[in-house]
């Protein structure tokens, strides 16, 4: 199939994005007429494709949350599923998370590939619908006391106080269309990477590379969803709730940029770790869940009788219809996909335990006769394994079910270093660690814990530092370059390994 | 950006213009009548026309910022009020045009124990327009100040409700002829008038300031 075709299922998806998350920054400017939609429709537009293509980088290294999907039919049936799924709530007027649609068409897939599905995945879904609207809804409360005494002791003309509100709104809704198209990029466009037909396109003195190419395109595909379909979304968040006043959508847009900044941002709890002040707690939040929660909390200040609860309700159903729809239509599309139109849509992964693997497993301090048991034993799909080693030794904890399922995995690795010479050049790797991978280069490997052990061996600095707040950022940069290696290492083709490119 | 808060500070500048002539037209009322009561008839005549001429500029600037306020879909909340309130008040720059000008045409003949009363009368008319722009002027600047400036107003229309009462109760115990009493009647009705249309337009601008505060 060509792979324009798999493009298009991203680009439905970024369109979908667009249409819906639209409101989350602009929904409640337009709909307290202070920014008319055209204006909002541009600056978010302009903003998304540059959030996109600047971080294009990022998203090439994390592929986003559709990462854990393996073949690229695969990749194109989820993005669909939870395309399709994200129109239908935008064409229902509902405001769903994007990303949550993703992770349920993901489900769906682990489902039908028999792959383990994160618990921890299904936990954040269900907490951000509960954590971030309280979250937001309190920060907004709070910020529009704030706001009320300071316009009272200010003594701002109220024409000047429209023009700075209108400005305010502006500004922030550049921001948040900002963030927006850099953080989604990854979902959008991320899995095509490795597929992409563009040819690098040289424009005098400026050379866009393939993949920059590609997330111009998402961006755009973004901007036009906001452009042609995100009014109705638009409306239900910034006027069927709730009537808003101009202040009141500042105050909305404001706390829900504040609470996705500091409970959602480890660079912010890293400095704050390693200033020695305290942290705050690092909740799941959602710009979509953020936006109604903060309009709740300016409607529950006037005593909560303005808000229309039919609409909310709505609105809270459709969190919870969305991500359960997505998985149901990614199963059943890819059922079609693979059986109908005889695609392959996931790479079935082995776990076999070696002598190597229960080596490693009683180094780690698990029960040595436990591994000597599970030597010699095959498995094919996480699922099964996991089924398997839950019947056979109830004792072990999910904890140490997972890690003897992440130990046995078959990844059959290579290193090639000039297939992550791009990476190198960037500077995204440290001295040292570009040093331990060129030391390592032709060697085969059949689990990533051996790859990752050896280049321990030689750069200790490759290790993960005990699991606390200011160690975050640095195990999280790990994790994704051990990640990224075994992408492109990877002997078998596939869509997110860097053997297709 | 820097265009943007001139043009803001261009329409401010257009609305205090305005408020201000609704408190010159009243005082040309006030100076107007005592001209005519002293009669200085020419000076009279000078200031009708300089009335006239506010109230032109009145008339124009009123558009001007509706059309502003419209085009450029400012203050989306507060604008209907805000419109609103601008046009009652325009209507008691007509009111004083209007007053003059039947001083002008009909020529009213005033017996001398009269001529006092009648510029008294103005005072509370002044006094209550004077309230009304400073309440106006809150609404923009600290809506909370408002309902402090409606209270005055209120209190110079009662005044100014007795004052005229009194004066058309003297009218009507003299002798003059009936049709001079009712002359006479009409005039002081149409000048206490601007009171009342200033009581009307505080009760408008007390509702827009309760929906802002809100």
């Amino acid at each position: 199939m060509s792979a324009f075709l798999f493009i298009t299922s991203g680009l439905f998806l970024g369109w979908s994005l667009g249409a819906n998350d639209a409101a989350n920054i602009f929904g409640t400017a337009v709909g307290s007429k202070m920014v008319k939609f055209r204006t909002a429709a541009v600056v978010s537009g302009i903003f998304i494709i540059i959030g996109a293509v600047m971080s294009g980088s990022g998203a090439a290294r994390t592929l986003g949350t559709l990462g854990t999907v393996n073949e690229i039919g695969g990749s194109f049936i989820v993005a669909l599923s939870a395309g399709i799924t994200v129109y239908w709530m935008t064409v229902a007027d509902m405001p769903v998370s994007t990303t949550q649609a993703i992770v349920g068409a993901i489900i769906g897939w682990n489902f039908f590939s028999g792959s383990l599905t994160d618990y921890g995945s299904l936990s954040t879904i269900v907490s951000t619908w509960v954590i971030c609207p309280l979250l937001t809804a309190v920060f907004a409360m709070a910020l529009y006391k704030v706001m009320k005494i300071f316009l009272k002791k200010t003594r701002i003309h109220l024409l000047k106080q429209d023009t700075m509100t209108r400005i305010g709104l502006i500004i922030v809704g550049g921001f948040g269309a900002f963030s927006l198209g850099a953080n989604n990029i990854a979902n959008v466009m991320g899995v095509f990477v490795y597929v992409s037909p563009f040819k690098p396109l040289e424009l005098g003195m400026v050379t866009l590379s393939d993949s920059t190419i590609l997330f111009l395109l998402g961006g755009l595909a973004i901007a036009i969803g906001v452009f042609t379909y995100s009014r109705k979304v638009i409306d239900t968040v910034g006027s069927k709730i709730l009537k808003l006043t101009p202040e009141a959508a500042l105050v909305v847009v404001l706390s829900t940029s504040l609470v996705l900044f500091l409970f959602a941002s480890e660079n912010l709890e890293n400095f704050l770790a390693s200033h020695g002040l305290p942290t705050l707690p690092l909740v799941p939040v959602s710009s979509s869940q953020g936006v109604i929660g903060a309009v709740v909390g300016i409607g529950l200040i006037h005593g909560g009788k303005e808000l229309n609860i039919q609409v909310l309700a709505r609105v809270a159903s459709a969190w919870v219809t969305a991500p359960v729809m997505a998985a149901v239509i990614s199963f059943v599309s890819l059922f079609i996909f693979q059986n109908v139109f005889n695609q392959q849509v996931f790479r079935p992964v082995h776990y076999e335990v070696s002598g190597e693997v229960a080596a490693k497993m009683k180094s780690e301090g698990m029960d040595e006769s436990m591994a000597e048991k599970l030597l010699g034993t095959q498995y094919a799909g996480s699922m099964a394994y996991n089924a398997f080693l839950k019947e056979k030794y109830p004792a072990l904890s999910r904890e140490q079910r997972d890690r003897i399922i992440a130990l046995s995995k078959i990844n059959d690795l290579k290193v090639d270093i000039l297939k992550i010479s791009r990476e190198l050049m960037s500077g995204w790797f440290s001295g040292p660690e570009a040093e331990s991978i060129l030391l390592i280069n032709s060697r085969q490997y059949r689990h990533l814990w051996q790859l990752h052990d050896d280049l321990i061996g030689i750069y200790p600095g490759w290790k993960y530092l005990p699991a606390h707040k200011k160690n975050r950022i640095h195990n999280g940069e790990i994790r994704a370059k051990i990640e990224y290696l075994k992408r492109s290492f990877s002997l078998k083709a596939n869509v997110n390994g860097g053997t297709a490119r | 950006m820097i265009s943007l808060f001139s043009t803001t500070k261009d329409l401010i500048m257009q609305i205090d213009n305005f408020i201000d002539l609704t408190v010159t037209a009243s005082l040309h009322l006030q100076e107007g009548i005592r001209e005519y009561m002293g009669g200085r008839f020419d000076d009279f005549e000078k200031r009708l026309g300089v009335v006239l001429d506010a109230e032109n500029n009145a008339d124009n600037l009123r558009k001007e910022i509706e059309s502003r306020l419209y085009s450029q879909t400012l203050i989306p909340e507060s604008r209907g009020d805000v419109l609103g309130v601008l046009e009652s008040m325009d209507t008691i720059i007509d009111t004083s045009k209007g007053t003059l000008f039947e001083f002008s045409i009909e020529k009213p003949v005033i017996p001398e124990d009269l001529k006092t009363d009648f510029v008294s009368l103005t005072d509370p008319v002044i006094k209550s327009v004077e309230a009304l722009a400073y309440g106006a002027r809150a609404f923009f600047y600290d809506v909370y100040s408002v309902k402090d400036h409606i209270h005055i107003v209120k209190f110079y229309e009662k005044e100014c409700d007795s004052a005229s009462e009194r004066i058309k109760r003297k009218i009507f115990a003299s002798d003059m002829g009936l049709s001079q009493k009712m002359q006479l009647k009409n005039l002081i009705s149409q000048i206490d008038s601007m009171a009342d249309d200033a009581e009307i337009i505080a009760d408008r601008l007390s509702i827009a300031s309760i929906k802002r505060i809100v």
